[in-house]
């Protein structure tokens, strides 16, 4: 047999076996069956569903499914505001101050607001979670933002305008590992 | 379990044990190897009573003398073990995360036992039906899968022992003063164990990686579909999909039927009832990664993606709540780990750090996984502090607490045991020994 020829076969021999040698057992799966799980929401907002909603809107959700654990208009309930083990505090004017955590909220830590959207939806209420509409989600965005005096609270919330929000701790971060960290 | 307040010790009477620091730290093969000459002193001379007086006469106990038990499917702790339990951190189980911390100072060697593993459920442990489970990978890849328990079982195992540690643990050790409570209490979230499960670079190598990757987002079944974001080169290394802890599948509360295991990562990066997993550009700055698992810092901006737990240890026995019945000779033995890699070193002081002697590593030492340390040490009957260091194979080692405190700050007032005021915290420990064999946390 020619080199030349010998040695197609071989690349052959060791790249056929290569691919057949794990048991490729998964099933393909397809846009429209993974709608309902694709739920993550990029830091820059890629990601948000269709769907709109004021702080206006917002409000009656909020008492009617966030208020028993999260307090009266988000500022959390007796025992978080005793610095107990509770729900956490979603709207608050407390300062950043050293190193000490309990200090940090949404409106003065939080680098994205988009996340705060992809959060409630994908765990909120704590007890029935996914349950709300992306249209709620958004309304409740949209509150929780404006309570904080993070946006306009006439702001109709949706992807485009969600993703516009600048929060002020933006660029309040650096990473522990930036060796670790993807180019 | 008399030994979980009480240890008693041998009286030593002989000074042939050779000191390898001060305060009566001895070699670490003192008791082993360069002893057996000196083993007939101690069963004769020191004696099984810690009195020194001599035994009682043997006598037939009931069990005995009888029957036994019946024999149970499932095996459970004699019942003069069961209060070598967790403790929990919501024990009435309100709508928030519940807690509950492994017990290390009843337990010894290096792997947590399956129901003694620390856990955090964020909204209750899920009842997942494995036959109704789904795993997917999908995003920036050239075939989206999607996976059944089923199917992952035919594919290649592996396993291996891996520490899990929650970024918060150790977090008491922020409080300007340090708490009186014990080893449980201030770092037990933090367990390991051994376990197996398929690597995830087969299934992304399967799915066809898209070179624009850079990161994947894990995301669990269980109510907050918690998501976390990865860096793939992460997941193209060691992290596995776990299906089994030591050699039974997951407890419910580590994930059954499957976590992601990102060995020396932290744990809530390590999403347990993994379900999905999502290849994406960047990362998604969940709530998890925007504002739980950052570290404020004195001055300045905060850290986040804190990726690695580091070098840490901490002496389990004696420890906060053990007391010392008598001098003379007992074993300091504790838990060394690094997200980085291997533990290969361990020193150990029982003058306050004064002075060092190193610790016997138990074998063998495994990147990523607990390592048992020990060495015997004799009490003289003094008050003093002991206290343990490591080093691991990247050359990191343990700051003391005027390095840590000066680097990442302290809080201003004692906090509640179980707050987190702060995260990532792997100072050096320090138990102190009263005149009275009393052991309580302090600070040197």
């Amino acid at each position: 047999m020619p080199m030349r020829k010998l040695l197609a076969v071989l690349a052959l021999a060791f790249a056929g076996p290569a691919l057949a040698e794990t048991p490729h057992l998964g099933k393909s799966v397809s846009a429209a069956d993974l709608a309902r799980w694709d739920i993550d929401i990029q830091a820059d907002g890629a990601g948000l569903p269709p769907g709109e909603g004021t702080a206006v809107q917002g409000a009656p959700i909020y008492v009617a499914k966030c208020a028993v654990c999260h307090g009266d208009g988000g500022r959390g309930t007796e025992q978080a505001k005793s610095g107990k083990p509770a729900p956490p505090i979603l709207v608050s004017d407390v300062k950043l101050k050293g190193m000490d955590a309990s200090h940090t909220s949404i409106a003065n830590y939080w680098p994205y607001a988009p996340p705060l959207f992809g959060y409630i939806r994908a765990a909120m209420p704590w007890n029935e979670p996914r349950s709300l509409s992306d249209h709620e989600v958004y309304a409740l965005t949209a509150y929780i933002l404006a309570e904080n005096k993070l946006i306009d609270p006439k702001l109709v919330l949706n992807a485009r305008t969600l993703s516009k929000v600048v929060m002020p701790n933006r660029n309040g971060f650096l990473p522990r590992f930036p060796e670790l960290m993807p180019k | 379990m008399e030994q979980r307040t009480g240890l008693p010790g041998r009286q030593d009477t002989s000074q042939e044990f050779e000191e390898a620091a001060g305060n009566g730290l001895l070699h670490r093969r003192a008791l082993l190897g360069k002893s057996i000459a000196a083993a007939g002193v101690l069963g004769t001379a020191l004696g099984p009573n810690a009195t020194g007086a001599g035994a009682e006469p043997l006598t037939e106990p009931p069990w005995s003398l009888q029957a036994g038990e019946d024999t149970p499917p499932y095996q459970g702790p004699s019942k003069f073990a069961k209060n070598i339990v967790r403790t929990l951190a919501n024990p009435k189980f309100e709508p928030r995360s519940s807690l509950a911390r492994t017990p290390h100072h009843m337990l010894e060697g290096s792997l947590t036992p399956n129901g003694l593993h620390f856990t955090i459920n964020h909204t209750g442990i899920p009842d997942i039906d494995p036959a109704g489970h789904r795993f997917v990978i999908h995003g920036l890849v050239k075939r989206p899968q999607v996976f059944t328990l089923d199917a992952l079982l035919r594919y290649p195992l592996t396993s291996a022992p891996a520490f899990v540690e929650c970024g918060g643990n150790s977090a008491p050790l922020f409080s300007p003063t340090p708490i009186q409570d014990n080893v449980q209490a201030l770092h037990g979230l933090a367990s390991c164990a051994e376990w197996t499960g398929v690597k995830l670079s087969i299934l992304l190598d399967e799915c066809g990686v898209d070179p624009r990757a850079k990161w994947f987002v894990a995301e669990g079944a269980d109510g907050p579909h918690l998501m976390r974001s990865i860096p793939l080169a992460k997941g193209l290394d060691d992290a596995m999909i776990a299906l089994y802890q030591n050699g039974e599948p997951l407890m419910p509360g580590n994930g059954f039927p499957m976590r992601l295991l990102l060995p020396g990562y932290e744990g809530n990066m390590n999403v347990k009832f993994l379900r999905r997993i999502k290849l994406v550009p960047g990362p998604a700055m969940t709530f998890w990664e925007s504002q739980v698992y950052t570290e404020p810092m004195p001055k300045g901006k905060s850290y986040n993606f804190n990726f690695l737990n580091e070098v840490k240890s901490y002496i389990t026995r004696p420890s906060h709540g053990h007391e010392l019945k008598q001098p003379g000779i007992y074993e300091i033995s504790g838990i060394a780990y690094s997200g980085k890699g291997k533990i290969v070193k361990v020193m150990v002081s029982a003058d306050g750090g004064k002075s060092w002697a190193e610790a016997a590593l138990q074998g063998p030492v495994q990147t990523k996984a607990f390592t048992r340390f020990r060495l015997p040490w004799r009490w003289n009957g003094a008050p003093t502090i002991l206290q343990s260091r490591a080093w691991d194979d990247h050359g990191s080692f343990q700051p003391t607490r005027s390095e840590f405190v000066a680097a990442r700050g302290q809080l201003d007032s004692e906090p509640p045991v179980t707050a987190f005021r702060n995260h990532h915290c792997n100072v050096i420990t320090s138990w102190a020994v009263s005149s009275r064999g009393k052991v309580t946390h302090a600070y040197a």
